[in-house]
């Protein structure tokens, strides 16, 4: 059966639609609808699970960093734990030491991580694949030293204990409540953030590069300038994250902040889906909830009952799971909208 | 002047703990152009499995040879149910399957093993020469580990068996072309890299005392040293764990305080490589467009 | 008829009521008529996991007493999380266990930092933090952590011990010290300073640290030589300190040599390092080693094995962490019974404040746990011993450690 070859102008106010609505208008529903769950869920769940989600919200920031400068710029970071540390130290130093409120902290702690990042980023430019990852390492070996080091500065071994934050008494919930929602906007935020950067020119120049450096190179695009770029809004937003770790424990000290903990960032970015923006937040729940749950499976080993639930991730899922599931639910939006695709491919 | 020539020499002991494991990452490297974070743990494994067969009376040569035809088998293995499933994913998903099987590793030997430390005899007895400046036992080590770099090197250059496995570690497909049994190298190099494991361990429990935890430090210490001599280089990476070894030594004891001597040393190297990206003795990569 | 033995019967039945509701006791979240909770985080994962070798032991010993019929009847329920040695993990585990799991108390929770980090939450919830695995000075504050307490005795107040015999009988020596760069190490630096009041400066020559990651202290040893000191301290763990034995004895130093009781154990660090090369060292320590041959015919000794070989049989018969686990377990069984029906969290912590002349089995002759109101520390005591080549010779009397020189 021959092809529908009329020759009609696309109607150019032909927008997809489905079951009546547009699609756009669809997402804005399901956005509504996360928003609503997110809002409501604390006021559903005791304490301690709405701290675990707090927590959840943090790493789930720290791996988008993490995703930003490994996932979409190919520069692999065996460091982002020693960055974490940074944002968490200044945000508790201010707070500590200054008497700064604590979100007033944040963006102090986002700047001094971006600049970390940059002036890190630009001899890192140096370097490749396991020399990059070597050259991390040294990020993430180097900061308890320097924080045990400084201990004038830093509290040293003792660390800093942070008084924690009220929340306003207008609003009438609790501290946990409250934290809950300060982190859940500043994940919103970073979303935005990274999602505009990501689905622009940012971007795709990032992606350029670390598919095709030397194509990339060949188009113009200045291959330094978006390297060292992504490497400082990586570290500004693992440096956001460690901020806000500081705030919610109301504790920071070096053993917070091993090598550890920057291996713990890469398997959640690997385990969300690297080059995604909604995985970093299954990346998050992975680091928080993964190694409890090993702990109630076995006693004996914890930490190989946590080894194994990684290997059977990469098995099943070697792009993470939003980087897997994510073309599925993108062919199965295909498959519910025939005509719409077709109305957009003329 | 003595205490120099004593912390070099202690600097070289450590740093040919750090080479022999450098020299298996090496071997993994080239073989499947992985790095393998479980690279130490193996070999405290196979280090245990030494331990537990000299314990039951087996004489220590004996138990030597059983432990490496042992940690080689376990290697076989590893590549193909472990690695195998992963070779075809993006790298960073063979980074946390190496990863897994290092908490694997870790926290199996913790559980079977616990955690006292123990002794570990050495086949070398323990005597200071050249007046108390190095002991029988360190030159053993470094005997040991030269000895050891030497065979790899012959190896991969003398060998057909070596040759096949750069090419399938290379260029795959184009091995497979030529009749190499691709998946049968890979194996084979995991293997080697967990027997050269197995040799590390065991020369070095005596040194640093048996424990799970015993590894740990020194893989990263001989990552660096791998990187810094060239990861595709054997020689390079000997050389590099003794400097490694060296400066860290050095470093801590003349120019700054002890508390920083890690982060100096890491510093160093990094600087090295500022000015040699592919290392002392590695070879660049040149990628065709 | 009927009607009056329904009501006889009824009133028997009220009145055996009345007596049950008499006999019940009063109870914190987590106690009950049949139970007491008891949290306790370890770290049972990552570079300090040997350590979660004491949790184990806890868990073994009170498996016993729960077989031997439980305290008063009631059994213990020991819920033991691990959190890796990482303070934002123990708060997270120590919140679980107090708003999920409902325990009446947390027990020996180990680590400096993981320590710290929830001390300002329990005690804001005036929930008691007992007997706290850490050497630590800052645990014995009642005044403003009344609901903390810790146990065994300061690595300051053992710092200190070794200072006052350094003064005493060795006033004009040089003094080395090899510390872990961690809050554990340094504890024994200030400790040593304190001791040694304003001598400090002249006569502490060296110091030098290492990191856990670290694969050996040669180095550190040959530079601490170098500085022509006859004293060294060495203030780390089991497998440092082994090396350290063998390098000091290996490039001929002969230094009068303190070790942290930390790492005295027989088999563990004696024997690998080189029963001879370790001749003459002394440390203050206050618990009998299970490998050194003078406890072995001690009947507490035969008491203890034959408790490992029934309930932890898990356990390494040569690690002291089991000694140290049955010990604070045993404390705290005395705190417990002590409370008889009234299990709240005041009452326990009361108890735990009144302890007079505890004597624990596996502590050394003479050393006994006591605590008051203003006084936080129940072991405050040591004995210096010396190693002869085969075990620690315990020489002078047991001095109790206290605040200042």
């Amino acid at each position: 059966m021959a092809q529908d070859l009329t020759i009609t102008s696309p109607d150019r106010f032909a927008v997809d639609r489905y079951a009546g609505l547009r699609i756009d208008a669809w997402r804005w529903l399901g956005a509504l609808a996360l928003m609503a769950l997110a809002s409501l869920l604390p006021f559903a769940l005791s304490n301690y699970h709405v701290f675990e989600l707090t927590m959840v919200m943090i790493y789930a920031i720290a791996v988008l960093g993490l995703n930003i400068l490994t996932g979409y710029n190919g520069q692999i970071s065996l460091g982002h734990g020693g960055f974490f540390a940074v944002g968490a130290y200044t945000a508790a130093i201010l707070m500590h030491r200054y008497g700064v409120p604590y979100w007033a902290t944040l963006p102090p702690a986002a700047f001094v991580c971006f600049v970390l990042g940059i002036l890190f980023g630009l001899p890192a430019l140096r370097f490749e694949g396991h020399y990059l990852a070597l050259v991390t390492i040294a990020m993430a070996l180097a900061t308890p030293q320097f924080l045990k080091y400084f201990d004038t500065w830093t509290g040293g071994q003792q660390g800093i204990n942070l008084v924690k934050p009220s929340p306003p008494a207008w609003l009438g919930i609790d501290r946990d409540r409250w934290l809950y929602f300060v982190a859940l906007v500043c994940l919103l935020l970073a979303i935005r953030v990274a999602a505009n950067m990501l689905h622009g020119r940012t971007g795709r120049a990032f992606v350029a590069i670390r598919d095709h450096p030397i194509a990339a190179a060949a188009m113009g695009i200045n291959l330094a300038r978006y390297k060292t770029i992504a490497f400082g809004t990586s570290t500004m937003f693992t440096g956001v994250a460690g901020a806000l770790s500081a705030i919610i424990i109301g504790f920071v000290a070096p053993e917070s902040f091993t090598l550890v903990l920057s291996i713990s960032f890469l398997v959640g970015s690997a385990v969300g889906g690297i080059a995604t923006i909604s995985g970093a937040i299954v990346g998050g729940a992975f680091i928080e909830f993964v190694p409890n749950l090993a702990n109630d499976i076995s006693d004996a080993a914890p930490w190989a009952i946590y080894g194994v639930a990684m290997l059977l991730l990469m098995y099943a899922m070697p792009l993470g799971v939003v980087g897997t599931i994510g073309p599925w639910l993108g062919r199965l939006r295909r498959y519910l909208q025939p005509a719409a695709d077709a109305a957009s491919r003329r | 002047m003595h205490e120099l020539l004593e912390q070099i020499s202690s600097g070289l002991a450590v740093g040919a703990v750090y080479a022999s494991l450098a020299l298996a990452l090496v071997m993994i490297y080239r073989s499947t152009d992985l790095i393998n974070f479980a690279q130490g743990e193996m070999a405290m494994f196979s280090t245990y499995i030494a331990w537990t067969l000299v314990n039951a009376g087996v004489p220590f040569w004996a138990a030597f040879v059983i432990t490496l035809a042992t940690s080689f088998a376990g290697g076989l293995v590893i590549e193909r149910v472990i690695i195998r499933p992963v070779e075809t994913a993006p790298v960073l998903a063979a980074v946390v399957v190496t990863i897994g099987l290092n908490l694997i590793f870790n926290s199996v030997a913790g559980w079977i093993f616990t955690y006292t430390l123990q002794e570990f005899p050495s086949p070398f007895p323990d005597r200071p020469l050249l007046g108390a400046l190095i002991t029988t036992r360190d030159l053993g080590v470094i005997g040991v580990t030269l000895l050891m770099l030497v065979l790899l090197f012959a190896f991969f250059r003398f060998t057909s068996a070596g040759l096949a496995m750069r090419a399938a570690a290379q260029n795959p497909q184009s091995a497979r072309l030529c009749g190499i049994p691709v998946g049968r190298m890979l194996m084979f190099g995991w293997g080697l890299a967990a027997a050269i494991g197995a040799v590390a361990g065991i020369m070095v429990a005596p040194v640093l005392f048996l424990d799970p935890n015993m590894m740990g430090g020194v893989l990263i210490y001989a990552f660096t040293g791998a990187l810094l001599g060239g990861i595709t280089s054997p020689v390079g990476a000997v050389v590099g764990g003794l400097i490694v070894g060296v400066t860290e030594n050095l470093v801590g004891t003349y120019l700054i305080p002890s508390q920083l001597k890690l982060t100096v040393a890491l510093g160093l190297i990094i600087v090295v490589l500022l000015l040699r990206p592919n290392g002392l003795f590695g070879t660049a990569v040149i990628q065709r467009v | 008829m009927k009607k009056t033995i329904v009501t006889a019967l009824s009133a028997v039945g009220l009145g055996c009521a009345g007596a049950v509701a008499l006999a019940a006791g009063q109870y914190g979240p987590g106690a009950s008529d049949t139970e007491i909770k008891i949290g306790n985080t370890m770290p049972y994962s990552g570079p300090a996991s040997a350590y979660g070798t004491i949790g184990k032991a806890e868990t073994a010993y009170f498996a016993m007493i729960n077989e031997q019929g439980g305290i008063n009847g009631r059994k213990i329920n020991f819920i033991s999380r691990d959190d890796g040695y990482s303070p934002p993990k123990t708060v997270e585990q120590v919140r679980q266990l107090v708003e999920q799991d409902q325990v009446l108390f947390l027990f020996n929770t180990l680590g400096t930092p993981p320590n710290t980090a929830i001390q300002a939450y329990l005690n804001d919830n005036k929930v008691p933090q007992l007997f706290v695995a850490t050497g630590a000075d800052k645990w014995n504050d009642p005044k403003r952590f009344p609901w903390t307490m810790g146990w065994q005795p300061s690595y300051r107040i053992e710092a200190r011990i070794y200072g006052r015999y350094i003064l005493k009988n060795l006033p004009e020596a040089k003094i080395a010290v090899l510390y872990q760069n961690d809050d554990f190490g340094k504890d024994y630096l200030i400790g040593l300073r304190e001791a040694l009041g304003d001598k400090a400066d002249k006569m502490i020559v060296a110091t030098q640290s290492y990191e856990t990651t670290d694969p050996t202290v040669d180095s550190q040893i040959v530079t601490l030589r170098g500085s022509g000191a006859d004293i060294l301290l060495t203030a780390a763990i089991p497998k440092f300190a082994a090396q350290a034995i063998r390098k000091v004895y290996d490039i001929g130093w002969k230094p009068t040599h303190f070790l942290t009781n930390v790492s005295i154990s027989v088999k563990a660090v004696m024997q690998p390092a080189g029963p001879e090369k370790g001749v003459g060292i002394i440390t203050a320590t206050y618990g009998k080693d299970p490998t050194d041959p003078q406890w072995q015919n001690a009947p507490e000794y035969a008491d203890w094995l034959a408790w490992m070989k029934k309930y932890n049989t898990s356990g390494n018969v040569a690690d002291a962490n089991n000694v140290y686990g049955y010990s604070v377990s045993q404390t705290l069984i005395t705190v417990l019974k002590a409370c008889q029906d009234n299990l709240t969290r005041e009452n326990i912590m009361k108890e735990a404040a009144n302890i007079h002349g505890l004597k624990l089995p596996m502590a050394l002759p003479g050393i006994v746990v006591s605590t008051g109101p203003n006084d936080f520390a129940p072991i405050k005591q040591e004995q210096l011993a010396k190693w002869d080549g085969n075990t620690w010779q315990l020489f002078g009397e047991v001095i109790s450690g206290s605040g200042g020189s």
